[in-house]
């Protein structure tokens, strides 16, 4: 079994090879004439103005933080979806429970509102 | 004898290789075809004539290009995290050129033919988040973080309705494996997953284009409000690469969907054909879905922030669920066709 | 050796490096960058134990979903100061070390006594144990109400993030 996941560990292999090579010529072929303004941060052509890494909005955090759970609900659905059939409609209505429990929250959030992005 | 066993161990490793180099090889061609036809499309489109003076039609054209970035100097601000703007652009190709391993181009020729091989694509997928988020981090840059998180939290977001809908394919092909996937789909065009699963073939679709971060999905990069996005501060080589990591990501975009839902590499109406037949026609459809790609983009203009948001959340997820749970329901009534 | 030997070999070297470097570098991205490499090279270790399902699901969950959380939440505390890292040793850590130490002795406790693990016997192979059909079949029958439970779990994780994050949304005008 193994054997047959040998390719997918040389495609990776091979992937980051490229990746090594194809940064490392560009820094051995290109010049390098580095000044101090050249290698200031790029903020449209004026001085940059404050720090980049301000604290950025909770959103983000709540969309990564639903993602996984409803990134669960999903990886749960994989093995159920190449079994039920063998159980018919118990094995549908099984994933319909499942999956009605998390409707649930689904529409909690968007109730709370938690996904408007204005 | 066991020296013997180590050879042919070698030897096959040297073997499979070998085959990974020229698949990258193959893909970085098509990467280059594809940026000269896009060019030529959105010229088309837009009643222009294109590049037409490197080579003959301007095929030429990208690796004039390449050339360019190749001898342009490799800058690294000086506030940036040297190390991460390193890795960012290698952790994007990487997640574009591992991916296409398990796609079957004909019946038994593939890299790899795992059981797994559906959720290996969405795990690989799920890898290139990082890339644009540390190049984003890593460059120091307002526009460069901001692009970084738009693009990560668009990506996770519209992965969801990518899982269930890949879901749905697997509820019919009652497999995890893609030779199944397709060989479930037969060479009757009306059994293909396209039409046997419409809702789920529209939402993966719009699914890979908000992964591959196309327009009208280009938010992270939209030059207008972020000048480039996550790749502000990346010059030379390195943009070359998330360059060459975007169209990858297209192009194994296109081969995933046609895998998934136009038949991958069944002939219509002809069920034994040999096999350089069945590249042929998975190369065609793959070629079609590169085109959509295109013409989407030049046809479509960029959503707000917001209205994608609500897009992903608030339409696909539901809609990719009820999808799942109807295909669920007529592969109960109608036994598996 | 073998190859599963020797990919084991490679596999558990890259584990342990990627562990310490996750416990000792002051960069907190470094941390988490190390800890995907880990989950990466975990999903290669289940993949030699012939549980192909949760090798990918290892990798999609854990290094696709979760890390992401942890990298905005990095980059949203803005924890690139690394002064602002900087740990002593207190109570909580102390306890830590503790609870690490007693599992290091039952670790070296069981390697000790070679007592043989029970193995539930089937009379499936152990490729066939590691397949999503399985699985999926063992979530439908034997563990078809811990697989309902689980939903109930996830429902309660989004209640307490939206709780979490409550106070910073602002109330819409239509409604």
């Amino acid at each position: 079994m193994i054997e047959s996941y040998l390719p997918i560990f040389a495609q990776i292999v091979v992937a980051i090879v490229l990746g090594v090579l194809l940064s490392t010529l560009g820094v051995l072929i290109g010049p390098k004439r580095k000044t101090a303004q050249k290698l200031t941060t790029y903020e449209s052509g004026i001085e940059p103005v404050g720090a980049a890494k301000e604290r950025v909005s909770v959103k983000y955090y709540l969309v990564a933080m639903l993602f996984i759970v409803f990134d669960i609900e999903v990886v749960f659905m994989y093995p159920w979806a190449v079994s039920f059939r063998e159980y018919g409609i118990a094995g549908l209505l099984s994933m319909v429970t499942f999956a009605l429990l998390l409707l649930a929250g689904y529409f909690y959030i968007i109730k709370k509102g938690a996904l408007e992005w204005d | 004898m066991q020296y013997l066993a180590v050879f042919f161990l070698a030897m096959e490793l040297a073997h499979r290789v070998a085959l990974g180099v020229v698949m990258i090889t193959v893909i970085i061609l098509s990467v280059v075809l594809t940026v000269w036809s896009e060019r030529r499309v959105a010229a088309f489109i837009q009643h222009r004539v294109g590049p037409n003076r490197v080579g003959p039609f301007g095929l030429l054209q990208p690796f004039a290009d390449v050339m360019k970035l190749l001898f342009k100097e490799d800058v690294v601000p000086s506030s940036a995290n040297r190390f991460y703007h390193v890795l960012a652009p290698m952790i994007s190709l990487f997640a574009a050129m591992t991916t296409v391993a398990v796609v079957p181009f004909a019946n038994g020729i593939a890299i790899a033919d795992v059981n797994v091989g559906m959720l290996y694509i969405l795990a690989i997928t799920s890898l290139g988040v990082y890339g644009l988020t540390i190049a984003g981090w890593a460059s120091n840059n307002k526009y460069s973080l901001l692009g970084g998180l738009r693009s990560s939290a668009q990506m996770i977001s519209y992965e969801l309705a990518m899982g269930l809908s890949v879901v749905s394919v697997i509820v019919l092909a009652d497999s995890l494996n893609m030779t199944n996937i397709v060989e479930s789909q037969t060479a009757n065009p009306l059994y293909w997953n396209c039409f046997r699963n419409f809702l789920g073939f529209v939402c993966f679709t719009v699914a890979a284009f908000a992964e591959c971060n196309r327009a009208p999905f280009d938010l992270p990069e939209a030059e207008q409000e972020l000048v480039g996005g996550y790749n502000t501060e990346f010059g030379a080589m390195k943009f070359a690469m998330f360059f060459l990591a975007e169209y990858a990501n297209m192009i194994v975009a296109s081969m995933v969907i046609v895998t998934l839902f136009l038949g991958g590499y069944q002939v219509p109406f002809w069920s034994e054909a040999p096999w350089f037949v069945q590249v042929g026609a998975f190369a065609a459809k793959t070629v079609l879905m590169i085109f959509v790609f295109i013409w989407v983009r030049w046809s479509v203009p960029r959503f707000k922030y917001s209205q994608l948001m609500n897009l992903g959340w608030k339409s696909l997820l539901p809609l990719a669920l009820l999808n799942l749970l109807l295909v669920a329901a007529g592969v109960l009534l109608l036994g598996g066709k | 050796m073998d190859v599963s030997g020797i990919l084991f070999v490679f596999l558990g070297a890259q584990i342990i490096v990627a562990t310490v470097g996750t416990v000792w570098s002051r960069n907190p991205v470094t941390s988490a960058l190390f800890l995907v490499l880990n989950f990466f090279a975990l999903g290669g270790l289940y993949l030699l134990l012939e549980a192909q399902f949760i090798a990918v699901v290892q990798v999609i969950v854990y290094a696709g979903a979760i890390m992401v959380l942890f990298l905005f939440t990095i980059m949203l505390l803005n924890l690139d100061n690394e002064r602002a890292l900087a740990e002593k040793f207190d109570l909580r850590k102390g306890f830590a070390v503790l609870l690490g130490g007693v599992l290091l002795v039952e670790l070296l406790y069981i390697i000790g006594l070679k007592t043989p693990i029970p193995i539930k016997q089937t009379a499936l192979t152990t490729v066939q144990l590691g397949e999503a059909k399985y699985i999926g079949r063992e979530l439908l029958t034997n563990f078809l109400f811990p697989f309902e439970i689980v939903s109930i779990l996830l429902l309660l994780a989004v209640v307490g993030a939206i709780v979490l994050a409550k106070k910073n949304f602002t109330t819409s005008p239509k409604s």
